[in-house]
């Protein structure tokens, strides 16, 4: 909403020497907030003056028709101006820019020689001046004094505030509702412009014959000016005033319409009378019908929409936009003046179904004041019969379907004990008298709240009224009493060290959004019964090709790969965590259930509504590619692999407290020869290794990128942990190599030799993997260094090499291994 | 070699001579393997003191014993250079190890990778632990959410202008249209509710988190941000316990010297509601009051829905971006450098400290 500081104090008496500032922090305290406060006094400056045009003379010489003017501005001697435009006469008065002065844009007036002549200042339009963008010719001026500034008269002596209006403060949508609020913030009078006119009575007969037939409107009122101008050039002072509020002057009756919108915040719509044929019915739209509205767009009508119809059919969309056929136009005489009061929930539904907002239905949705609905329409016929000259009929039409308001009953120690601040009666009551209700009672007040309040319902709204009112800015800091917190759970805490472990290893956190498009499961190398092509789709996705929810986190995080890439990084080493998304079972064949407000949900009913949700783990992903560790003065650098992906995955586990068994596995997208399945006690919770070279072909990645993910909601929280065992005593350490076939698991012939060696096993370690055509065909040696210790004597050697038999024995068993002499 | 002369190595001026001698080949030896030859040659089997201490036995009876304190007498002299003198030795040895093993320091290449935490979740786990030390406890919730949970339950009915305020991303249902009657969380403010229906009273609770909402990237907007929601659920909560926490939370965020002010708003969730900013005197442009957040005494609709009874509890509730916070405090100008995903963003800004 843009106010003009001058309009404003027209109902506020605002000091003489408010300041820009001062009044900046009353709007701000009255919860108005200020987007832009735009000084038109500085639009122009230098010399603006009112100058009289002396005498023209037409120069034909040129490619166009120019004027060589004598202007005089109130000085000694007319001045000579050089003017291309044409819409002025010898005599009129227009606004003159002197040499010195600066017009918007950096614009400079100075005193040069063009077409022969001297111009020795400019005669403006009001573009020029940065006043409107009416190009059409220079200003004519209807009055002023020759040599005076002009800036008063084109408006530029104004300030104009740009305000964002909350839904509950729809009333400002009005420079009465601003008014009132600033004039409260400030200790000054205020003056109700919907004062300036005395509502009729309701005639016996109305101006037009109208039946109201829906329950949506709950007033309408009519009133009609005969033989008006309603095309007539609307007075300077309106005009001025719509231009400074955003709004561009069209005509007489339209101007009035929105002039008064915008003073008394109550939207009106003016027919031309004969145009309309029949009785006029206000009553929901029949299916089928359709209306072309003033913005051309003919549109189907739904039986909720609310419309004013004659015998013709729909006219207008109640309270959004009026429609073509009876439009005030060129030869409309007779004009019918519609103010009506709507539902605010039809018009917020009929505004969203067609996607129309209009100036006219923000107001009816926030709620317009029902109290001066006649009162509107009553000043728009005055100012039409004023400037338009046409005669007020004396018929009123009034129907009145306005419920009593319901009064609120407040405790009068409600505010104090929800603010904190120690209201007496007194204030409380001065407050909400000031927000415009009637306040009745002593403990408990009874509150009727004003016509124009339709958002006040609750005891919370009056409550907020008494401290915003009173301002906020006496609200005291206080802190409340610590409570006994129990911190952190342990699954947050494990979120933490996860990711503090990663970091710490050489991965850079990152995240993506976790929108992908429908084929990243192609590029992803994704069966066509992989589970995580499932996925939930976002219906209005800001990029179509991206509509879909990730359903693991390597899915999207490969963009950031990608980004990095594209930026010349070569050795990336990422991880994210997040939730993905996996489409619940069934979960579109199951009914929606509607839970109440009124009171809590049922739990059985929260639970039968929730099992529509998505399931939503929380996964973390890492993808690593270029150089594990770099190149150096001292080594050649290692380029990743499949078992840094593997390791970032024991990182997690170790952070998470869990010991993570690793097994040979196949899955998209990673390569399925360099593959881990990784589980937990047995539960498969995520993969890692070297991603599937086609996969990376597709994605945009280089070859041999490597990629984990693990599901961080399967992995258990750790028990509490026993102590371990410190032995004092030494280890006797043993080496052992194994010879098996090529296609044993090397960590089967450890989980094997761990098993066998029992407890005495201190530590185990693979350290060599051999190949040689001595050991035979297909067959590989594996050396592992067994660490024994017992906790309570030095073992003996034939202890050792009995332990060492065991453990061996167990690997022979499961797969004919044998130890390598 | 006669007697006579093995003898007469036993004069005192020929011990006092062995001794000047070997304090010359003790002193000539530069390094310890001339010094080992030296020490045979000045203690060894040879050397004229071990001669003369093997003459003893060929002299008079009542004369080996001043002979003998005689020749120990040398030997301990030459004992005692030689030690000297190989300590000396040891050390130079040592110095010369150290300083031949000499590297340039500054000739090193990084072992490993540099990884980082994001700016943006380090940011959160700070906020998170500012409200754990005040008691507070951490909230979560779903970020596809029921619209009951992120509309309806907060007082933002169906047909209220603020469902059109916000940009929502909805879900489609199983026929990709419209009716899921899911949404992508517009605010954390739904955590506001699974914290009411699943905890009694008081309630301390502080949600860092995901939300979305349908904006176009640019240098100030991100279909995908974070916020932190607090909600205090008590007896005798007070705008003025809001306005507390929101100051000591400010402190910690912007620094000491941050106040906050609250505006007049409106939340359909919170009533009375209001807009909170602080006074960043670090601003780059200048100190000024900057937009923070949105705050407000929970609507007693809310709790009701969540079946909290108003006439005993109240509360407060507050939601705070935390990209402006971050971008204000550090000079970040541009979100997209926030949200892209480049590596060198968080290892870039520690953020720490």
């Amino acid at each position: 909403m843009r106010i003009p500081v001058s309009w404003l104090a027209e109902y506020a008496a605002l000091p003489e020497d408010l300041t820009t500032e001062a009044l900046d922090a009353a709007l701000v305290e009255a919860g108005l907030e200020v987007e832009e406060v735009e000084d038109l006094r500085g639009r122009v400056t230098g010399p603006l003056v009112v100058g009289r045009v002396a005498s023209i003379e037409e120069l034909t010489e040129f490619k166009k028709p120019i004027r060589h003017c004598w202007v005089e501005v109130g000085e000694a001697e007319p001045r000579s101006v050089i003017c291309g435009a044409r819409n002025f006469a010898e005599g009129d008065l227009v606004v003159v820019a002197l040499p010195g002065a600066e017009l918007p844009g950096g614009f400079k007036i100075g005193s040069r020689k063009t077409y022969g002549r001297l111009s020795d200042g400019m005669i403006c339009s009001a573009r020029e001046l940065g006043v409107s963008d009416d190009h059409d010719g220079i200003i004519v001026l209807e009055g002023g004094t020759v040599g005076e500034d002009a800036r008063p008269l084109v408006g530029l002596d104004d300030v104009v505030f740009e305000l964002a209006i909350t839904p509950d403060m729809g009333y400002c949508f009005s420079v009465r509702g601003i008014a009132r609020e600033v004039a409260h913030r400030l200790g000054v009078a205020f003056t109700d412009p919907a004062a300036k006119a005395v509502e009729p009575a309701a005639t016996e007969h109305p101006p037009y014959p109208v039946r109201v037939e829906t329950d949506g409107c709950s007033r309408f009122t009519l009133r009609e000016v005969r033989d008006v101008d309603a095309n007539a050039e609307s007075p300077e002072w309106m005009a001025k005033r719509l231009t400074q509020a955003g709004m561009r002057p069209l005509g007489l009756a339209v101007d009035v319409t929105n002039y008064l919108m915008l003073e008394l915040g109550h939207p009106l719509h003016a027919f031309d009378r004969d145009a309309l044929e029949d009785v006029m019915v206000v009553r929901r739209a029949k299916p089928g019908e359709t209306l072309k509205t003033l913005d051309d767009v003919e549109r189907g009508l739904d039986p909720e929409d609310m419309v004013i119809t004659d015998g013709t059919g729909p006219l207008s969309l109640a309270g959004v936009m009026g429609g073509q056929t009876s439009e005030v136009g060129p030869t409309t005489r007779n004009v019918l003046i519609e103010a009506a009061h709507w539902n605010p929930t039809a018009i917020a539904r009929t505004s969203r179904r067609h996607k129309l907002t209009s100036e006219a239905s923000k107001r009816y949705e926030r709620g317009a004041d029902a109290g001066i609905t006649l009162l509107a329409a009553q000043r728009a016929a005055d100012l039409l019969v004023e400037y338009g000259g046409g005669t007020l009929v004396e018929a009123v039409a009034d129907i009145d379907h306005r419920e009593p308001a319901t009064p609120i009953a407040i405790p009068v120690d409600l505010p104090s004990k929800t603010i904190g601040v120690d209201y007496d009666r007194s204030t409380v009551v001065a407050m909400l008298e000031a927000a415009g209700c009637t306040v009745d009672g002593d403990e408990v007040l009874t509150v009727t709240p004003a016509s124009w309040r339709p958002d006040l319902t609750d005891p919370a709204d009056l409550v907020e009224e008494v401290a915003r009112l009173h301002g906020y800015g006496h609200i005291p800091s206080s802190i409340p009493r610590a409570i006994a917190g129990t911190g952190l759970t342990s699954s947050q805490r494990r979120r933490r060290r996860v990711a503090r472990a990663l970091a710490d290893t050489g991965f850079v956190e990152t995240y993506t959004f976790p929108f992908v498009s429908r084929e990243r499961a192609d590029e992803l190398g994704l069966d066509e019964k992989d589970p995580q092509r499932e996925a939930v789709a976002v219906l209005n996705p800001l990029d179509d090709a991206a509509p879909l929810l990730r359903t693991t986190v390597l899915a999207s995080l490969v963009n950031a790969v990608r980004l990095n890439l594209a930026r010349g990084a070569k050795d990336l080493a990422v991880f994210e965590e997040g939730l993905v998304f996996q489409p619940a079972e069934g979960w579109s064949d199951l009914e929606v259930v509607e839970l109440p407000v009124s009171k809590r949900p049922e739990d059985e009913a929260i639970a039968a509504a929730i099992r529509r949700l998505p399931v939503q783990p929380r996964h973390v992903a890492a993808v690593l590619c270029g150089q594990a560790v770099p190149a150096g003065v001292d080594a050649p650098g290692r380029i990743v692999d499949w078992a840094d992906a593997v390791e970032a995955a024991e990182v997690v586990a170790a952070a998470s407290g869990v010991k993570l068994e690793v097994a040979q596995g196949e899955a998209a997208p990673w390569h399925p020869g360099r593959c881990a399945e990784l589980r937990v006690d047995g539960a498969v919770v995520g993969h890692a290794g070297e991603l599937h070279p086609e996969a990376c072909e597709r994605l945009g990645l280089p070859r041999r990128t490597a990629a984990m993910e693990l599901d961080l909601t399967a992995l258990p929280l750790p028990d509490l942990a026993p102590a371990p065992v410190i032995s004092h005593f030494p280890a006797t350490l043993i080496d052992v190599a194994i010879v098996v076939g090529e296609t044993v698991p090397a960590g089967e012939v450890e989980a094997a030799l761990r098993e066998g060696a029992g407890e005495l096993l201190d530590s185990l370690r693979l350290f060599d993997v051999y190949r040689d055509p001595k050991l035979g065909e297909g067959k590989k040696s594996l050396a592992f260094k067994l660490e024994l210790r017992a906790a309570d004597r030095t073992l003996t050697n034939e202890e050792g090499v009995a332990v060492r038999d065991a453990a061996v024995a167990v690997a022979a068993e499961r797969f004919g291994a044998a130890i390598r002499e | 070699m006669s007697t006579d002369i093995e003898a007469g190595l036993l004069q005192p001026e020929a011990l006092a001579e062995a001794v000047k001698d070997a304090a010359a080949i003790i002193a000539a030896a530069s390094n310890l393997e001339a010094l080992a030859a030296a020490k045979s040659a000045t203690l060894g089997d040879k050397a004229p003191v071990s001669l003369a201490r093997r003459a003893i036995g060929s002299i008079p009876g009542k004369e080996r014993g001043e002979a003998g304190r005689n020749v120990n007498a040398a030997r301990t002299e030459i004992t005692g250079l030689f030690e000297a003198r190989e300590e000396i030795l040891k050390a130079a040895e040592a110095a010369r190890i150290l300083r031949e093993e000499t590297v340039d320091v500054t000739a090193r290449t990084a072992r490993r990778r540099e990884g980082a935490r994001h700016p943006i979740n380090v940011q959160m786990d700070r906020i998170a632990d500012l409200f754990v030390a005040m008691g507070y406890e951490i909230g979560e919730g779903p970020e596809v959410e029921l619209e009951w949970f992120n509309f309806d339950a907060l007082n933002i009915h169906p047909d209220h202008p603020a469902r059109t305020m916000m940009d929502t991303f909805h879900i489609a249902d199983g026929k990709g249209e419209y009716g899921s009657n899911m949404v992508l969380r517009t605010h954390t403010s739904t955590v506001q509710i699974h914290t009411m229906l699943t905890q009694e009273p008081p309630i301390y609770t502080v949600a860092p988190g995901r939300v979305y909402r349908t904006d176009e990237v640019d240098a100030t907007h991100s279909p995908v941000f974070h916020q932190t929601e607090g909600l205090v659920v008590d007896k005798g909560i007070t705008m003025a316990d809001l306005k507390g926490t929101l100051d000591h939370f400010a402190k910690s965020v912007f620094g000491a010297e941050a106040i906050t002010r609250l505006r007049p708003s409106y939340f359909p969730f919170t009533e009375p509601s209001a807009e909170v900013d602080v006074w960043f005197a670090a601003h780059k442009d200048g100190p000024r009051w900057i937009e923070w957040g949105g705050c407000g005494m929970v609507n007693p609709r809310v709790l009701r829905a969540c079946g909290i009874d108003p006439e005993v509890y109240s509360g407060f509730a507050f939601g705070m971006g935390v990209e402006r916070a971050l971008m204000l405090r550090h000079g970040i100008t541009d979100l997209r450098d926030i949200i892209d995903g480049d590596v060198r963003f968080p290892a870039g800004l520690k953020v720490e400290e």
